[in-house]
């Protein structure tokens, strides 16, 4: 049984009567009877309701979920969440950046969403998804977060959605008081297309230290950070002796990289890549990674993961080898791998494989 | 008699049985491709039906402790009743499919084969391995399939009588009523530690983790559920008793009904040679009973009356087996291939007719089955993992580390 909550000073008797309730439910947990009454009333695995979806703009949505049991509201303003959502009865996880600030006292948070070409994902979760619906969450996670105490002075890059986790920064300065001297440029395609227009307005004209430059690339053009006469330096002059975080699209992020480069301060840059690297050429085997022993192998196209885990010396579970008793499946933390029976591909994080049948895409990490 | 040779035994060429492979095959592609919010549904509905029976049984027999005995007798019936079926839902439908991976596509961790332990003495993991693998990968091969007879009965002619086997229909009536201990020492494999030849290390392992499981189990139902109904504690502990009692005899009796009617073939060890898939899939079908129902006692039955389909496609969803029944029927009608069903009171009779024929020597009885090919004695049990194919122990970490 896997009871993942991290148990917390004022919990701790609450948790204790759970633990000892566990005699009662034996095999299972009591949330997996509690949840009868609420879906909520676990901590088993976090869970969350959708309680509200707002339209942002044409295709994004903002999604109100209010979490379950075992859900700290701690999270640092720019970190992402996994949301885990049923489609045709299979649980498909992608990760947002929290929008919300964090709040101790919080009873929700907020995560917005675009819907991506071909992401049938985020079109589902910005136009599919009814309040009221169950999903999974993973705790938050990721450097690309707002310090405490904040700097002084601060400079936030921003293109199309990239800017949810800018956001989450934003409204915590906001709430804490804490608004310093900050420059914010945020392109975006049109202006209708640009998520949190007014609101961020709005925080222009209540804090005189916030600095909002707004591009509309359709009609403007590419922000282009060398340009002279509107490149970086007209619009932010002492860029170099700002903190700066820049969340956008995978060739803006390159080319704001390359330019912090050459300045040589690339210490001072935060970078959140929201676009996944496909990484490798979609092509056949790739390395082979177990997170528990360490050992790392590369595996071609006709390798089976069993097998390979059995070569590199890993203790890996095994039975009948031919896809019938799942006695071989194992947690795959990321990557992808190929069904060799039908040439269907797993390429979720966290997904159970079958390792006796399936063969590596590109790079992948195992919990072995 | 036993079968030497699929092929040979269904008048079919190499060609053919191929042919049936591919067929399966695509039976089984098009349920993969199918599966979806429906099935989700179906299993979902399920466990929240099988808990809400459990919870009312539960609290049912806590509440109506202090009543007067006049309503105190039908609540508590009525508990008993939920609470059995309940452990049935729990062990057949939903366990037991779990643990096969059947739900696994879902990608839900709180519905999952790596994860799932069910109510019963048996620990999951040596569940998955004595029938997940063995049972499902030897079905009725003599020597490598352990739950023919399940070290206890002489359930195949060609096993070697001992007089000890005289004491069968006892033997049955117990390994009924207690079956659920009996499945949890079934992994140990008894028959090996008689002859010495288990493990010593492995046994005890084995040994701890059912000691655990059934501690826990025994610690819920015979003592703190007893202990919370006051001063009639003794009514819910019979409650208890009684809903175990029905689970067990309930089991068993559908267990046995899978492989051991009269069109249920066992195999040689020959068989196994070069076996290839398509092979494989004959075998089960040859090795293997359904019998009919309605839909309610197909689902108590956790879908073992489609247990051809069930050997076939072991982890395919349940609630998929009747349609995939229909497709496997029309196949077998095709290419001539016999298909073993009949009434559950047929198939169990015919059980019964085994269990006491065979426990006289062969010279004593005839028998019932349809003549295969070899003749063959062999020991009981099954052959120990080097005898076998290749296997390590362990069975990795997410059911070591839960231990």
């Amino acid at each position: 049984m896997t009871s993942a909550t991290s148990e917390r000073g004022s919990r701790l008797s609450w948790e204790g009567l759970r633990k000892a309730a566990d005699t009662l439910t034996t095999p299972l947990l009591p949330d997996d009877y509690l949840t009868l009454l609420n879906p909520l009333w676990s901590s088993r695995e976090l869970r969350g309701r959708v309680e509200k979806v707002i339209p942002e703009t044409e295709d994004a949505a903002t999604l109100v979920i209010r979490p379950g049991w075992g859900w700290h509201y701690d999270h640092r303003p720019g970190q992402y969440v996994g949301i885990g959502v049923q489609v045709g009865g299979k649980f498909q996880w992608r990760s947002y950046s929290v929008s919300s600030a964090p709040r101790r006292s919080g009873r929700t948070l907020a995560i917005t969403v675009r819907a991506m070409p071909e992401g049938k994902l985020s079109e589902h979760l910005v136009k599919g998804l009814a309040p009221g619906t169950i999903v999974r969450l993973a705790t938050p996670q990721g450097d690309f977060a707002l310090p405490d105490p904040p700097p002084a002075r601060m400079l936030f890059l921003v293109g199309g959605s990239g800017i949810t986790p800018v956001m989450s920064m934003l409204r915590t300065l906001d709430r804490r008081g804490t608004m310093g001297d900050i420059v914010l440029h945020y392109s975006s395609t049109t202006p209708e297309r640009m998520i949190f227009r007014d609101e961020i307005a709005a925080l222009r004209d209540k804090h005189p230290g916030l600095t909002f430059h707004a591009r509309h690339t359709d009609s403007e053009g590419i922000f282009e950070l060398a340009a002279g006469d509107s490149g970086l330096d007209a619009v932010c002059p002492d860029w170099r002796e700002r903190e700066t975080w820049a969340c956008g699209p995978g060739p803006m992020l390159d080319a704001v990289e390359a330019h912090w480069e050459v300045a040589g301060i690339a210490d001072s840059l935060h970078l959140e890549r929201f676009s996944l690297d496909l990484g490798g050429d979609g092509g056949e085997g790739g390395s082979l990674s177990f997170q528990n022993s360490g050992k790392t192998i590369e595996v071609d196209g006709a390798t089976t993961v069993l097998e390979a885990g059995e070569s590199a010396g890993v203790g890996m579970p095994y039975g009948c080898r031919m896809g019938i008793c799942h006695t071989c499946t194992v947690t795959k933390i990321s990557g992808t791998v190929r069904d060799l029976r039908n040439g269907a591909e797993f390429d979720q994080p966290n997904e159970q494989v079958q390792t006796c049948v399936t063969v590596p895409v590109g790079p992948c990490v195992l919990n072995l | 008699m036993a079968i030497a040779d699929v092929k040979e035994y269904c008048h079919l060429t190499p060609e053919e049985v191929e042919q049936i492979g591919a067929e399966l095959d695509a039976i089984r592609a098009e349920i993969e491709e199918s599966r979806g919010d429906k099935d989700a549904a179906y299993i979902n509905r399920v466990i929240t039906t099988q808990r809400w029976m459990a919870a009312a049984a539960r609290i049912g027999m806590i509440v109506s402790s202090p009543m007067d005995k006049k309503v105190r007798g039908p609540v508590l019936a009525a508990s008993t009743i939920s609470l059995g079926l309940a452990k049935i839902l729990e062990n057949m439908e939903i366990g037991h499919n779990v643990m096969h991976g059947q739900w696994d596509w879902m990608n839900d961790p709180e519905i999952h084969s790596s994860t799932w332990e069910w109510d019963t003495g048996q620990p999951a993991e040596q569940w998955k391995h004595s029938h997940n693998y063995i049972h499902h990968q030897f079905t009725n091969v003599l020597g490598y399939d352990n739950d023919i007879g399940y070290g206890v009965l002489r359930m195949a002619r060609e096993q070697k009588w001992h007089p000890v086997n005289l004491g069968q229909p006892l033997y049955n009536a117990l390994l009924a009523g207690l079956f659920q201990w009996g499945v949890a020492l079934h992994d140990l494999d008894l028959e090996a530690i008689r002859k010495g030849k288990k493990d010593p290390k492995e046994m005890k392992r084995q040994l701890k983790q059912i000691a655990k499981k059934g501690r826990n189990q025994i610690l819920k139902d015979y003592v703190l559920y007893p202990a919370l109904s006051g001063k009639q504690w003794k009514s819910t502990l019979k409650a208890n008793a009684t809903a175990n009692f029905m689970r067990n005899v309930w089991s068993y009796l559908i267990i046995f009904c899978g492989h051991f009617p009269d069109g249920a073939l066992h195999f040689t060890e020959d068989e196994l040679e070069d076996e290839t898939r398509a092979e494989w899939y004959l075998r089960q079908v040859l090795g293997t009973a359904n019998f009919e129902g309605s839909r309610l006692l197909h689902v108590m039955s956790g879908s073992l009356g489609y247990q051809i389909e069930h050997h076939l496609f072991p982890d395919l969803p349940s609630n998929r087996y009747p349609e995939i029944a229909v497709k496997v029927r029309a196949l077998c009608d095709k290419y001539d291939i016999p298909y073993t069903t009949g009434p559950l009171h047929q198939q169990y009779g015919q059980v019964l007719r085994v269990i006491h024929k065979l426990s006289l020597p062969n010279k004593m009885t005839s028998d019932d089955k349809p003549p295969t090919g070899v003749d063959i004695t062999v020991e009981h049990g099954r052959r120990k993992a080097e005898e076998r194919q290749q296997r390590r122990l362990e069975l990795g970490g997410w059911s070591r580390s839960a231990s």
